[in-house]
């Protein structure tokens, strides 16, 4: 009873909760329609790379997972949201394949500039996009929305023009490597790794993540107590830049190619709702970086489970919505509070019967 | 020092801003003070139908005609999906060639990257500026009839290119286009004259849902279905027209279905993205292997495949519009009536080595002979 106790107090609890929640649909599906129980979960080795839905939602998550490390810093930091990371992404992955195949070429098989050259151009390029958000909220006080606003309309315009309104395919086998495979395990799933592995560590490590923390709690209280605030939470806009960079990159070596209308499309929202389902408040303050990434694959998961399911593509945004509803709802204050009633009734019972 | 380097960041980003916003805006001509009256001194003699509203105003000849005699551009306003694919990007740049300046045409082109409300706006901008002709791309086929209204009322005949409205027909002065359910019956035909009498077990890799593309080569396509009982479609989802979508939804499909042999692809980004899954699966496809690959569009690097033996067929939807367009533009400027319907013909092309008396079988030189 205390072992169960002591779990679902834990703060994961409820992220993970959720997520094998939207496992187990599959497992009942599965058991339904009368094959293995647990085919989501069976991992194999196909044609000499790992092959299973669980491995699907790893690789197909990992741009949400990676933005939601810099998204978390930021609503953590500035109480906001930066809705400008689709865009970014975009801007990113286009500045790459313009530079990698020529401007104005749509279609090349070898190298125009080294590909180093390009993919750190498109990661300085999105840090960039993030000094600029990370300026207009940390120190001309713009409202976080508002501010990435500007990006959201305009780092996809910028891409399109970048790739002269055309997609422009780079087929060359490394430049495709990072969105392929390496070895038996999907390139992204490696990248998304060391991302996370590299926030974690820096974040316990250093005493930034409790800087980042204490300036969302109370700016001008951190500011007195010595902390730059507005720095850290620049900060935090660069990083969410960054990693904004590394999804559009990772985004446009899985095609081989900087579609900049699609790109990214929607992608700030995801990694916003990522956030939110990881047990953060949007309102600042307090963060929980696993809870984010776990919030991540949640997302992946349902999308994989609805294909899983052939749920019809027209539905299929309402099946999403719905399970988004039950996670949010499961976490939410008021649903918590009932049930912490409800044990200490049956706890105040068990006392009287005692 | 700092403070100087931010300004000059913030500086930078604005001008970038503002240069990608001149992507549309700056090419919406500037009227000029000379044809200004003359299209407000137009517009209120129109109260007839579309047809003959804004150009052959025989009546106020020297006014409205001079625009042409006096070797004035005739100002066209198109309002593009955006540049979701290669076909798309094709279709655009036929635009711009046919009506350029030496044409003697004023295009004011704006991609409007999938979005309904911006395209809907930038109908507006174009009644605004009082163009003479409105090309619409419709992003999605609801929600035009206030827009097309207020169109109406301006007299600037509306012309529907490539996909179609929901709408009352006389709020519009013509549409154009590909027919969609022919084509999703083309590649029926086709794979039915292909399997000879084979069972099929097909999966479908959809368009963006609701798109009359997706709508139109789904029923097509299912009316050859119907008439074939040992063909079976497995499942269908959408891809969202792009590779991305197209190689998500297949790895998925390789999951849950392992008895399949033919794959259709709603459009050739998202053959591209199903055949990297396929790759990675270790799956054959093609004319040498287990699964038959059905795509639309035919465009260039499409066609490649085709040529290929990848793509064993591959259904065209011509992006050459543009002079079915201009045609249609040249005869109401001529003050003729013209078909409330144009058709765009369309053709299917097949693997090396394949006869069909559906489609054109595939060599270089018909490759080369392509205009995109």
């Amino acid at each position: 009873m205390n072992k169960l106790k002591k779990i679902t107090k834990m703060k994961l609890f409820l992220p993970i909760f959720s997520m094998i929640l939207v496992m187990m649909i599959n497992v009942i599906y599965d058991i339904a329609s009368g094959n293995a129980p647990l085919s989501f979960f069976s991992i194999s080795i196909n044609n000499g790379i790992l092959y299973g839905r669980l491995i699907d939602v790893l690789n197909r998550g990992s741009e949400v997972a990676i933005l939601a490390i810099g998204m978390t810093l930021v609503v953590s930091a500035s109480a906001g949201t930066d809705i400008s990371v689709g865009s970014v992404m975009s801007l990113s992955g286009g500045l790459c394949c313009m530079l990698l195949a020529g401007y104005g070429v749509t279609n090349v098989s070898e190298y125009n500039v080294p590909l180093w050259v390009g993919m750190l151009a498109g990661i300085a390029i999105a840090c960039v996009c993030g000094l600029f958000n990370g300026f207009l909220v940390a120190y001309m006080n713009i409202q976080p929305m508002v501010a990435t606003l500007i990006l959201w309309s305009a780092g996809r315009a910028i891409g399109l023009l970048l790739c002269n309104s055309n997609i422009v395919y780079v087929r060359v086998p490394s430049f495709q490597f990072f969105g392929g495979y390496c070895g038996i395990i999907p390139t992204p799933i490696l990248i998304a790794a060391a991302c996370v592995a590299i926030a974690a560590i820096v974040l316990r490590l250093t005493a930034l993540g409790t800087y980042i923390q204490s300036v969302g709690i109370n700016k001008k209280a951190s500011r007195i107590s010595g902390f730059n605030s507005a720095k850290i939470i620049l900060l935090c806009y660069v990083i969410c830049g960054l990693c904004a960079g590394i999804a559009g990159l990772v985004a446009t070596c899985r095609i081989y190619s900087a579609d900049t209308n699609n790109i990214g499309l929607n992608m700030e929202l995801d990694a916003i709702l990522a956030v939110a389902l990881g047990g953060n408040s949007l309102g600042g303050g307090k963060f929980n970086l696993a809870g984010s990434i776990i919030g991540a694959y949640t997302i992946q998961a349902i999308t994989t489970t609805l294909y899983a399911l052939g749920v019809s593509s027209a539905q299929a945004p309402v099946f999403k919505a719905i399970v988004v509803i039950l996670i949010v709802v499961i976490q939410s204050g008021p649903v918590k509070d009932y049930f912490k009633k409800l044990s200490a009734k049956k706890a105040a019972k068990e006392a009287v019967q005692a | 020092m700092k403070k100087k380097i931010a300004l000059l960041l913030i500086a930078a980003m604005t001008i970038s801003t503002l240069a990608a916003c001149g992507n549309s805006a700056a090419e919406a001509p500037a009227s000029t003070t000379e044809e200004a009256p003359a299209a407000e001194e137009a517009a209120p003699e129109e109260e007839a139908p579309a047809e003959e509203a804004a150009p052959a105003e025989e009546a106020s000849t020297e006014e409205a005609a001079a625009p042409a005699a006096d070797g004035e551009l005739i100002r066209v306003g198109f309002a593009q999906v955006g540049h979701e694919s290669d076909w798309r990007a094709a279709n655009t740049k036929n635009y711009q060639d046919t009506f350029s300046e030496a044409n003697g045409y004023e295009l004011s082109f704006v991609d409007c990257d999938n979005d309904h409300a911006v395209q809907i706006e930038t109908v507006r901008g174009f009644i605004e500026q009082e163009l003479d002709y409105i090309c619409i791309a419709p992003i999605q086929s609801a929600g035009w009839d206030t827009v097309l209204q207020e169109a109406q009322d301006a007299g600037i005949p509306v012309l529907i290119v490539d996909r179609a409205v929901d709408a009352d027909p006389s709020l519009y002065t013509t549409a154009l286009g590909c027919d969609m359910i022919a084509e999703g019956e083309a590649a029926g035909n086709w794979l039915a004259e292909y399997l000879n009498g084979e069972d099929a077990n097909i999966l479908v890799i959809e368009g963006s849902v609701g798109a009359s593309a997706t709508l139109g080569r789904t029923e097509g396509f299912n009316n050859i279905v119907a008439q074939n009982s040992n063909w079976t479609v497995l499942d269908s989802q959408s891809g969202d027209f792009t590779q991305a979508g197209g190689q998500e939804v297949m790895e998925s499909f390789i999951k849950s279905y392992s008895d399949f042999n033919v794959v259709v692809c709603q459009n050739d980004n998202e053959a591209y993205g199903a055949m990297d899954a396929m790759d990675a699966a270790g799956i054959t496809y093609g004319v040498d292997g287990d699964v038959t690959i059905i795509s639309f569009d035919a465009t260039h690097d499409g066609l490649q495949y085709t040529l290929d033996g990848k793509i064993t067929c591959n259904v065209e939807c011509n992006p050459l519009q543009a002079g079915f367009a201009e045609g249609v533009i040249q005869k109401l400027e001529a003050g003729e009536a013209v078909d409330a319907w144009t058709l765009v013909e369309d053709e299917a092309f097949v693997a090396p080595g394949i006869e069909s008396q559906y489609a054109v079988t595939m060599s270089q030189e018909v490759l080369d002979g392509r205009a995109y």
